[in-house]
């Protein structure tokens, strides 16, 4: 970790006396070369290894027999498959919503209780980052293959698809003021056009990622909840119906593309 | 529309209403869409705003600009502060605090500032290339004031119509445009 707070101070000091603006992208790469390739994230991974396996809760189970998508313990690959619908909780669920299911229905733990704490911060580690991690990085090199078949789910990406384009608020925002267009940037940030299939699949392959500007692992769910707030919404619910079907529509658009997160973001 | 595309838009929004807390300033009725705001959630964004539409959207959003008495221009150097600052209507943000109008976010401005981005046009050299005129400088306030005006279901937010600055801020935002002193002229 020591090295890795050093390379953090180099690149602000890198910064500072810099005469271009690099693009995020590209402090990205310089960051990552200055850590040796390694991602941060990996510590998250390690984390979620160990709760997944780890028997909690008032029933003292782990989540090893947790179905997120491909039966009943199958972590490897299962991440490409999301969000789904799930026969059990007769919803459709994105890895997020099927960990707080499995924490409720093996674990013992109360609704609540799975859905409190959904984002670390500084000093706080929370046990759903890391599992996200852990679980998404099983998926890495494995392509995006998201399923429309049932009814649900084909409803909760036409859903996604309107609240992507639904515009409010005091900005009159929506998703899609930011991401309906190709090859645009907020101040130095690209963004990606997440209407097309080449730019959702660099975005959604690339996430859950760790942020180097804060020093955490972000989940999907972090990500929307974020977005949300920068465009002046009310808070968007950990787990809630339109964050899943949200998800369902990027996760969709993604399909084909070879899922390569963890990543890293500025 | 069909009766299956009325039905999901209805939903959307229930979906939505059940999917948000209020948190702070952010309250749960800014999800409720006004006109603009309806009209421009257009789920096809392949189809490009219908012309009748664009056209009802544009008068009735001229009818909601107030222009002040007297100059339109304020204090460029104010102007720059607001164009530089995000703050504002954000549930992170302190409600109390001083609002900024973020146009860097958006616009190229000024030479001086590399970090601008680019959902907007560039704005360098807004008033040389347009003139220093009377005209210009109370199209630039109602352009501020209220974007859809003058181009229906733009992304940039009715900074006057909804509150977000205030017309003393507006005015300053138009000197940052209009002021031949101004940085963004030089």
């Amino acid at each position: 970790m020591k090295a890795l707070v050093g390379a953090l101070g180099a690149m602000a000091a890198c910064a500072a006396i810099a005469q271009q603006p690099r693009s995020p992208a590209e402090e990205i790469e310089r960051y990552r070369a200055a850590i040796g390739e390694a991602n941060p994230a990996e510590l998250w991974e390690a984390r979620g290894e160990a709760l997944w396996k780890e028997k909690r809760g008032p029933k003292k189970a782990s989540l090893e027999h947790c179905d997120i998508g491909l039966g009943p313990g199958a972590v490897k690959g299962a991440y490409t498959v999301l969000p789904k619908y799930f026969a059990d909780s007769d919803k459709v669920e994105d890895l997020e919503s099927r960990l707080v299911t499995c924490m409720v229905t093996l674990q013992g733990f109360t609704r609540e209780q799975a859905r409190k704490d959904p984002f670390g911060g500084p000093g706080k580690k929370v046990p759903m980052d890391a599992l996200v991690a852990y679980v998404t990085a099983q998926s890495r090199g494995m392509k995006m293959n998201v399923s429309l078949d049932h009814p649900k789910e084909k409803e909760a990406y036409e859903l996604g698809k309107r609240i992507f384009f639904y515009r409010a608020g005091p900005h009159d925002f929506g998703c899609v003021t930011c991401h309906g267009s190709d090859n645009q940037r907020i101040r130095l940030q690209d963004l990606p056009n997440l209407t097309k299939a080449a730019d959702a699949q660099r975005a959604y392959d690339t996430w859950p990622a760790y942020r180097v500007s804060q020093g955490e692992v972000r989940s999907m769910q972090w990500r929307l909840n974020d977005c949300f707030r920068q465009a002046r919404f009310p808070e968007l619910e950990f787990v809630s119906p339109a964050s899943i079907a949200l998800t369902t529509f990027l996760a969709h658009s993604a399909n084909g593309g070879t899922f390569d997160g963890p990543g890293m973001k500025r | 529309m069909s009766a299956q595309h009325v039905d999901l838009d209805a939903k959307t929004v229930a979906v939505l209403k059940s999917s948000f807390k209020a948190n702070g300033q952010a309250t749960l009725d800014r999800l409720d869409q006004d006109e603009v705001q309806k009209l421009c959630s257009g789920h096809d964004l392949a189809q490009p705003v219908d012309k009748a539409v664009a056209e009802r959207i544009e008068k009735s959003q001229q009818a909601t600009i107030k222009y002040p008495q007297g100059s339109l221009l304020g204090d460029w150097k104010n102007g720059e502060k607001i164009a530089q600052s995000g703050v504002g209507k954000q549930y992170s943000d302190d409600p109390t605090a001083v609002a900024g109008g973020n146009c860097y976010a958006c616009h190229q401005l000024t030479k001086a500032e590399l970090a601008y981005g680019t959902i907007g046009p560039s704005l360098y050299n807004f008033g040389k290339l347009r003139g220093f005129t009377p005209e210009t400088q109370r199209y630039a306030y109602a352009k501020v004031y209220n974007a859809e005006a003058f181009s229906a279901c733009s992304n940039m937010p009715r900074f006057g119509y909804h509150g977000i600055l205030t017309e003393q801020q507006i005015k300053d935002v138009v000197a940052l445009l209009m002021d031949p002193e101004s940085p963004v002229n030089k």
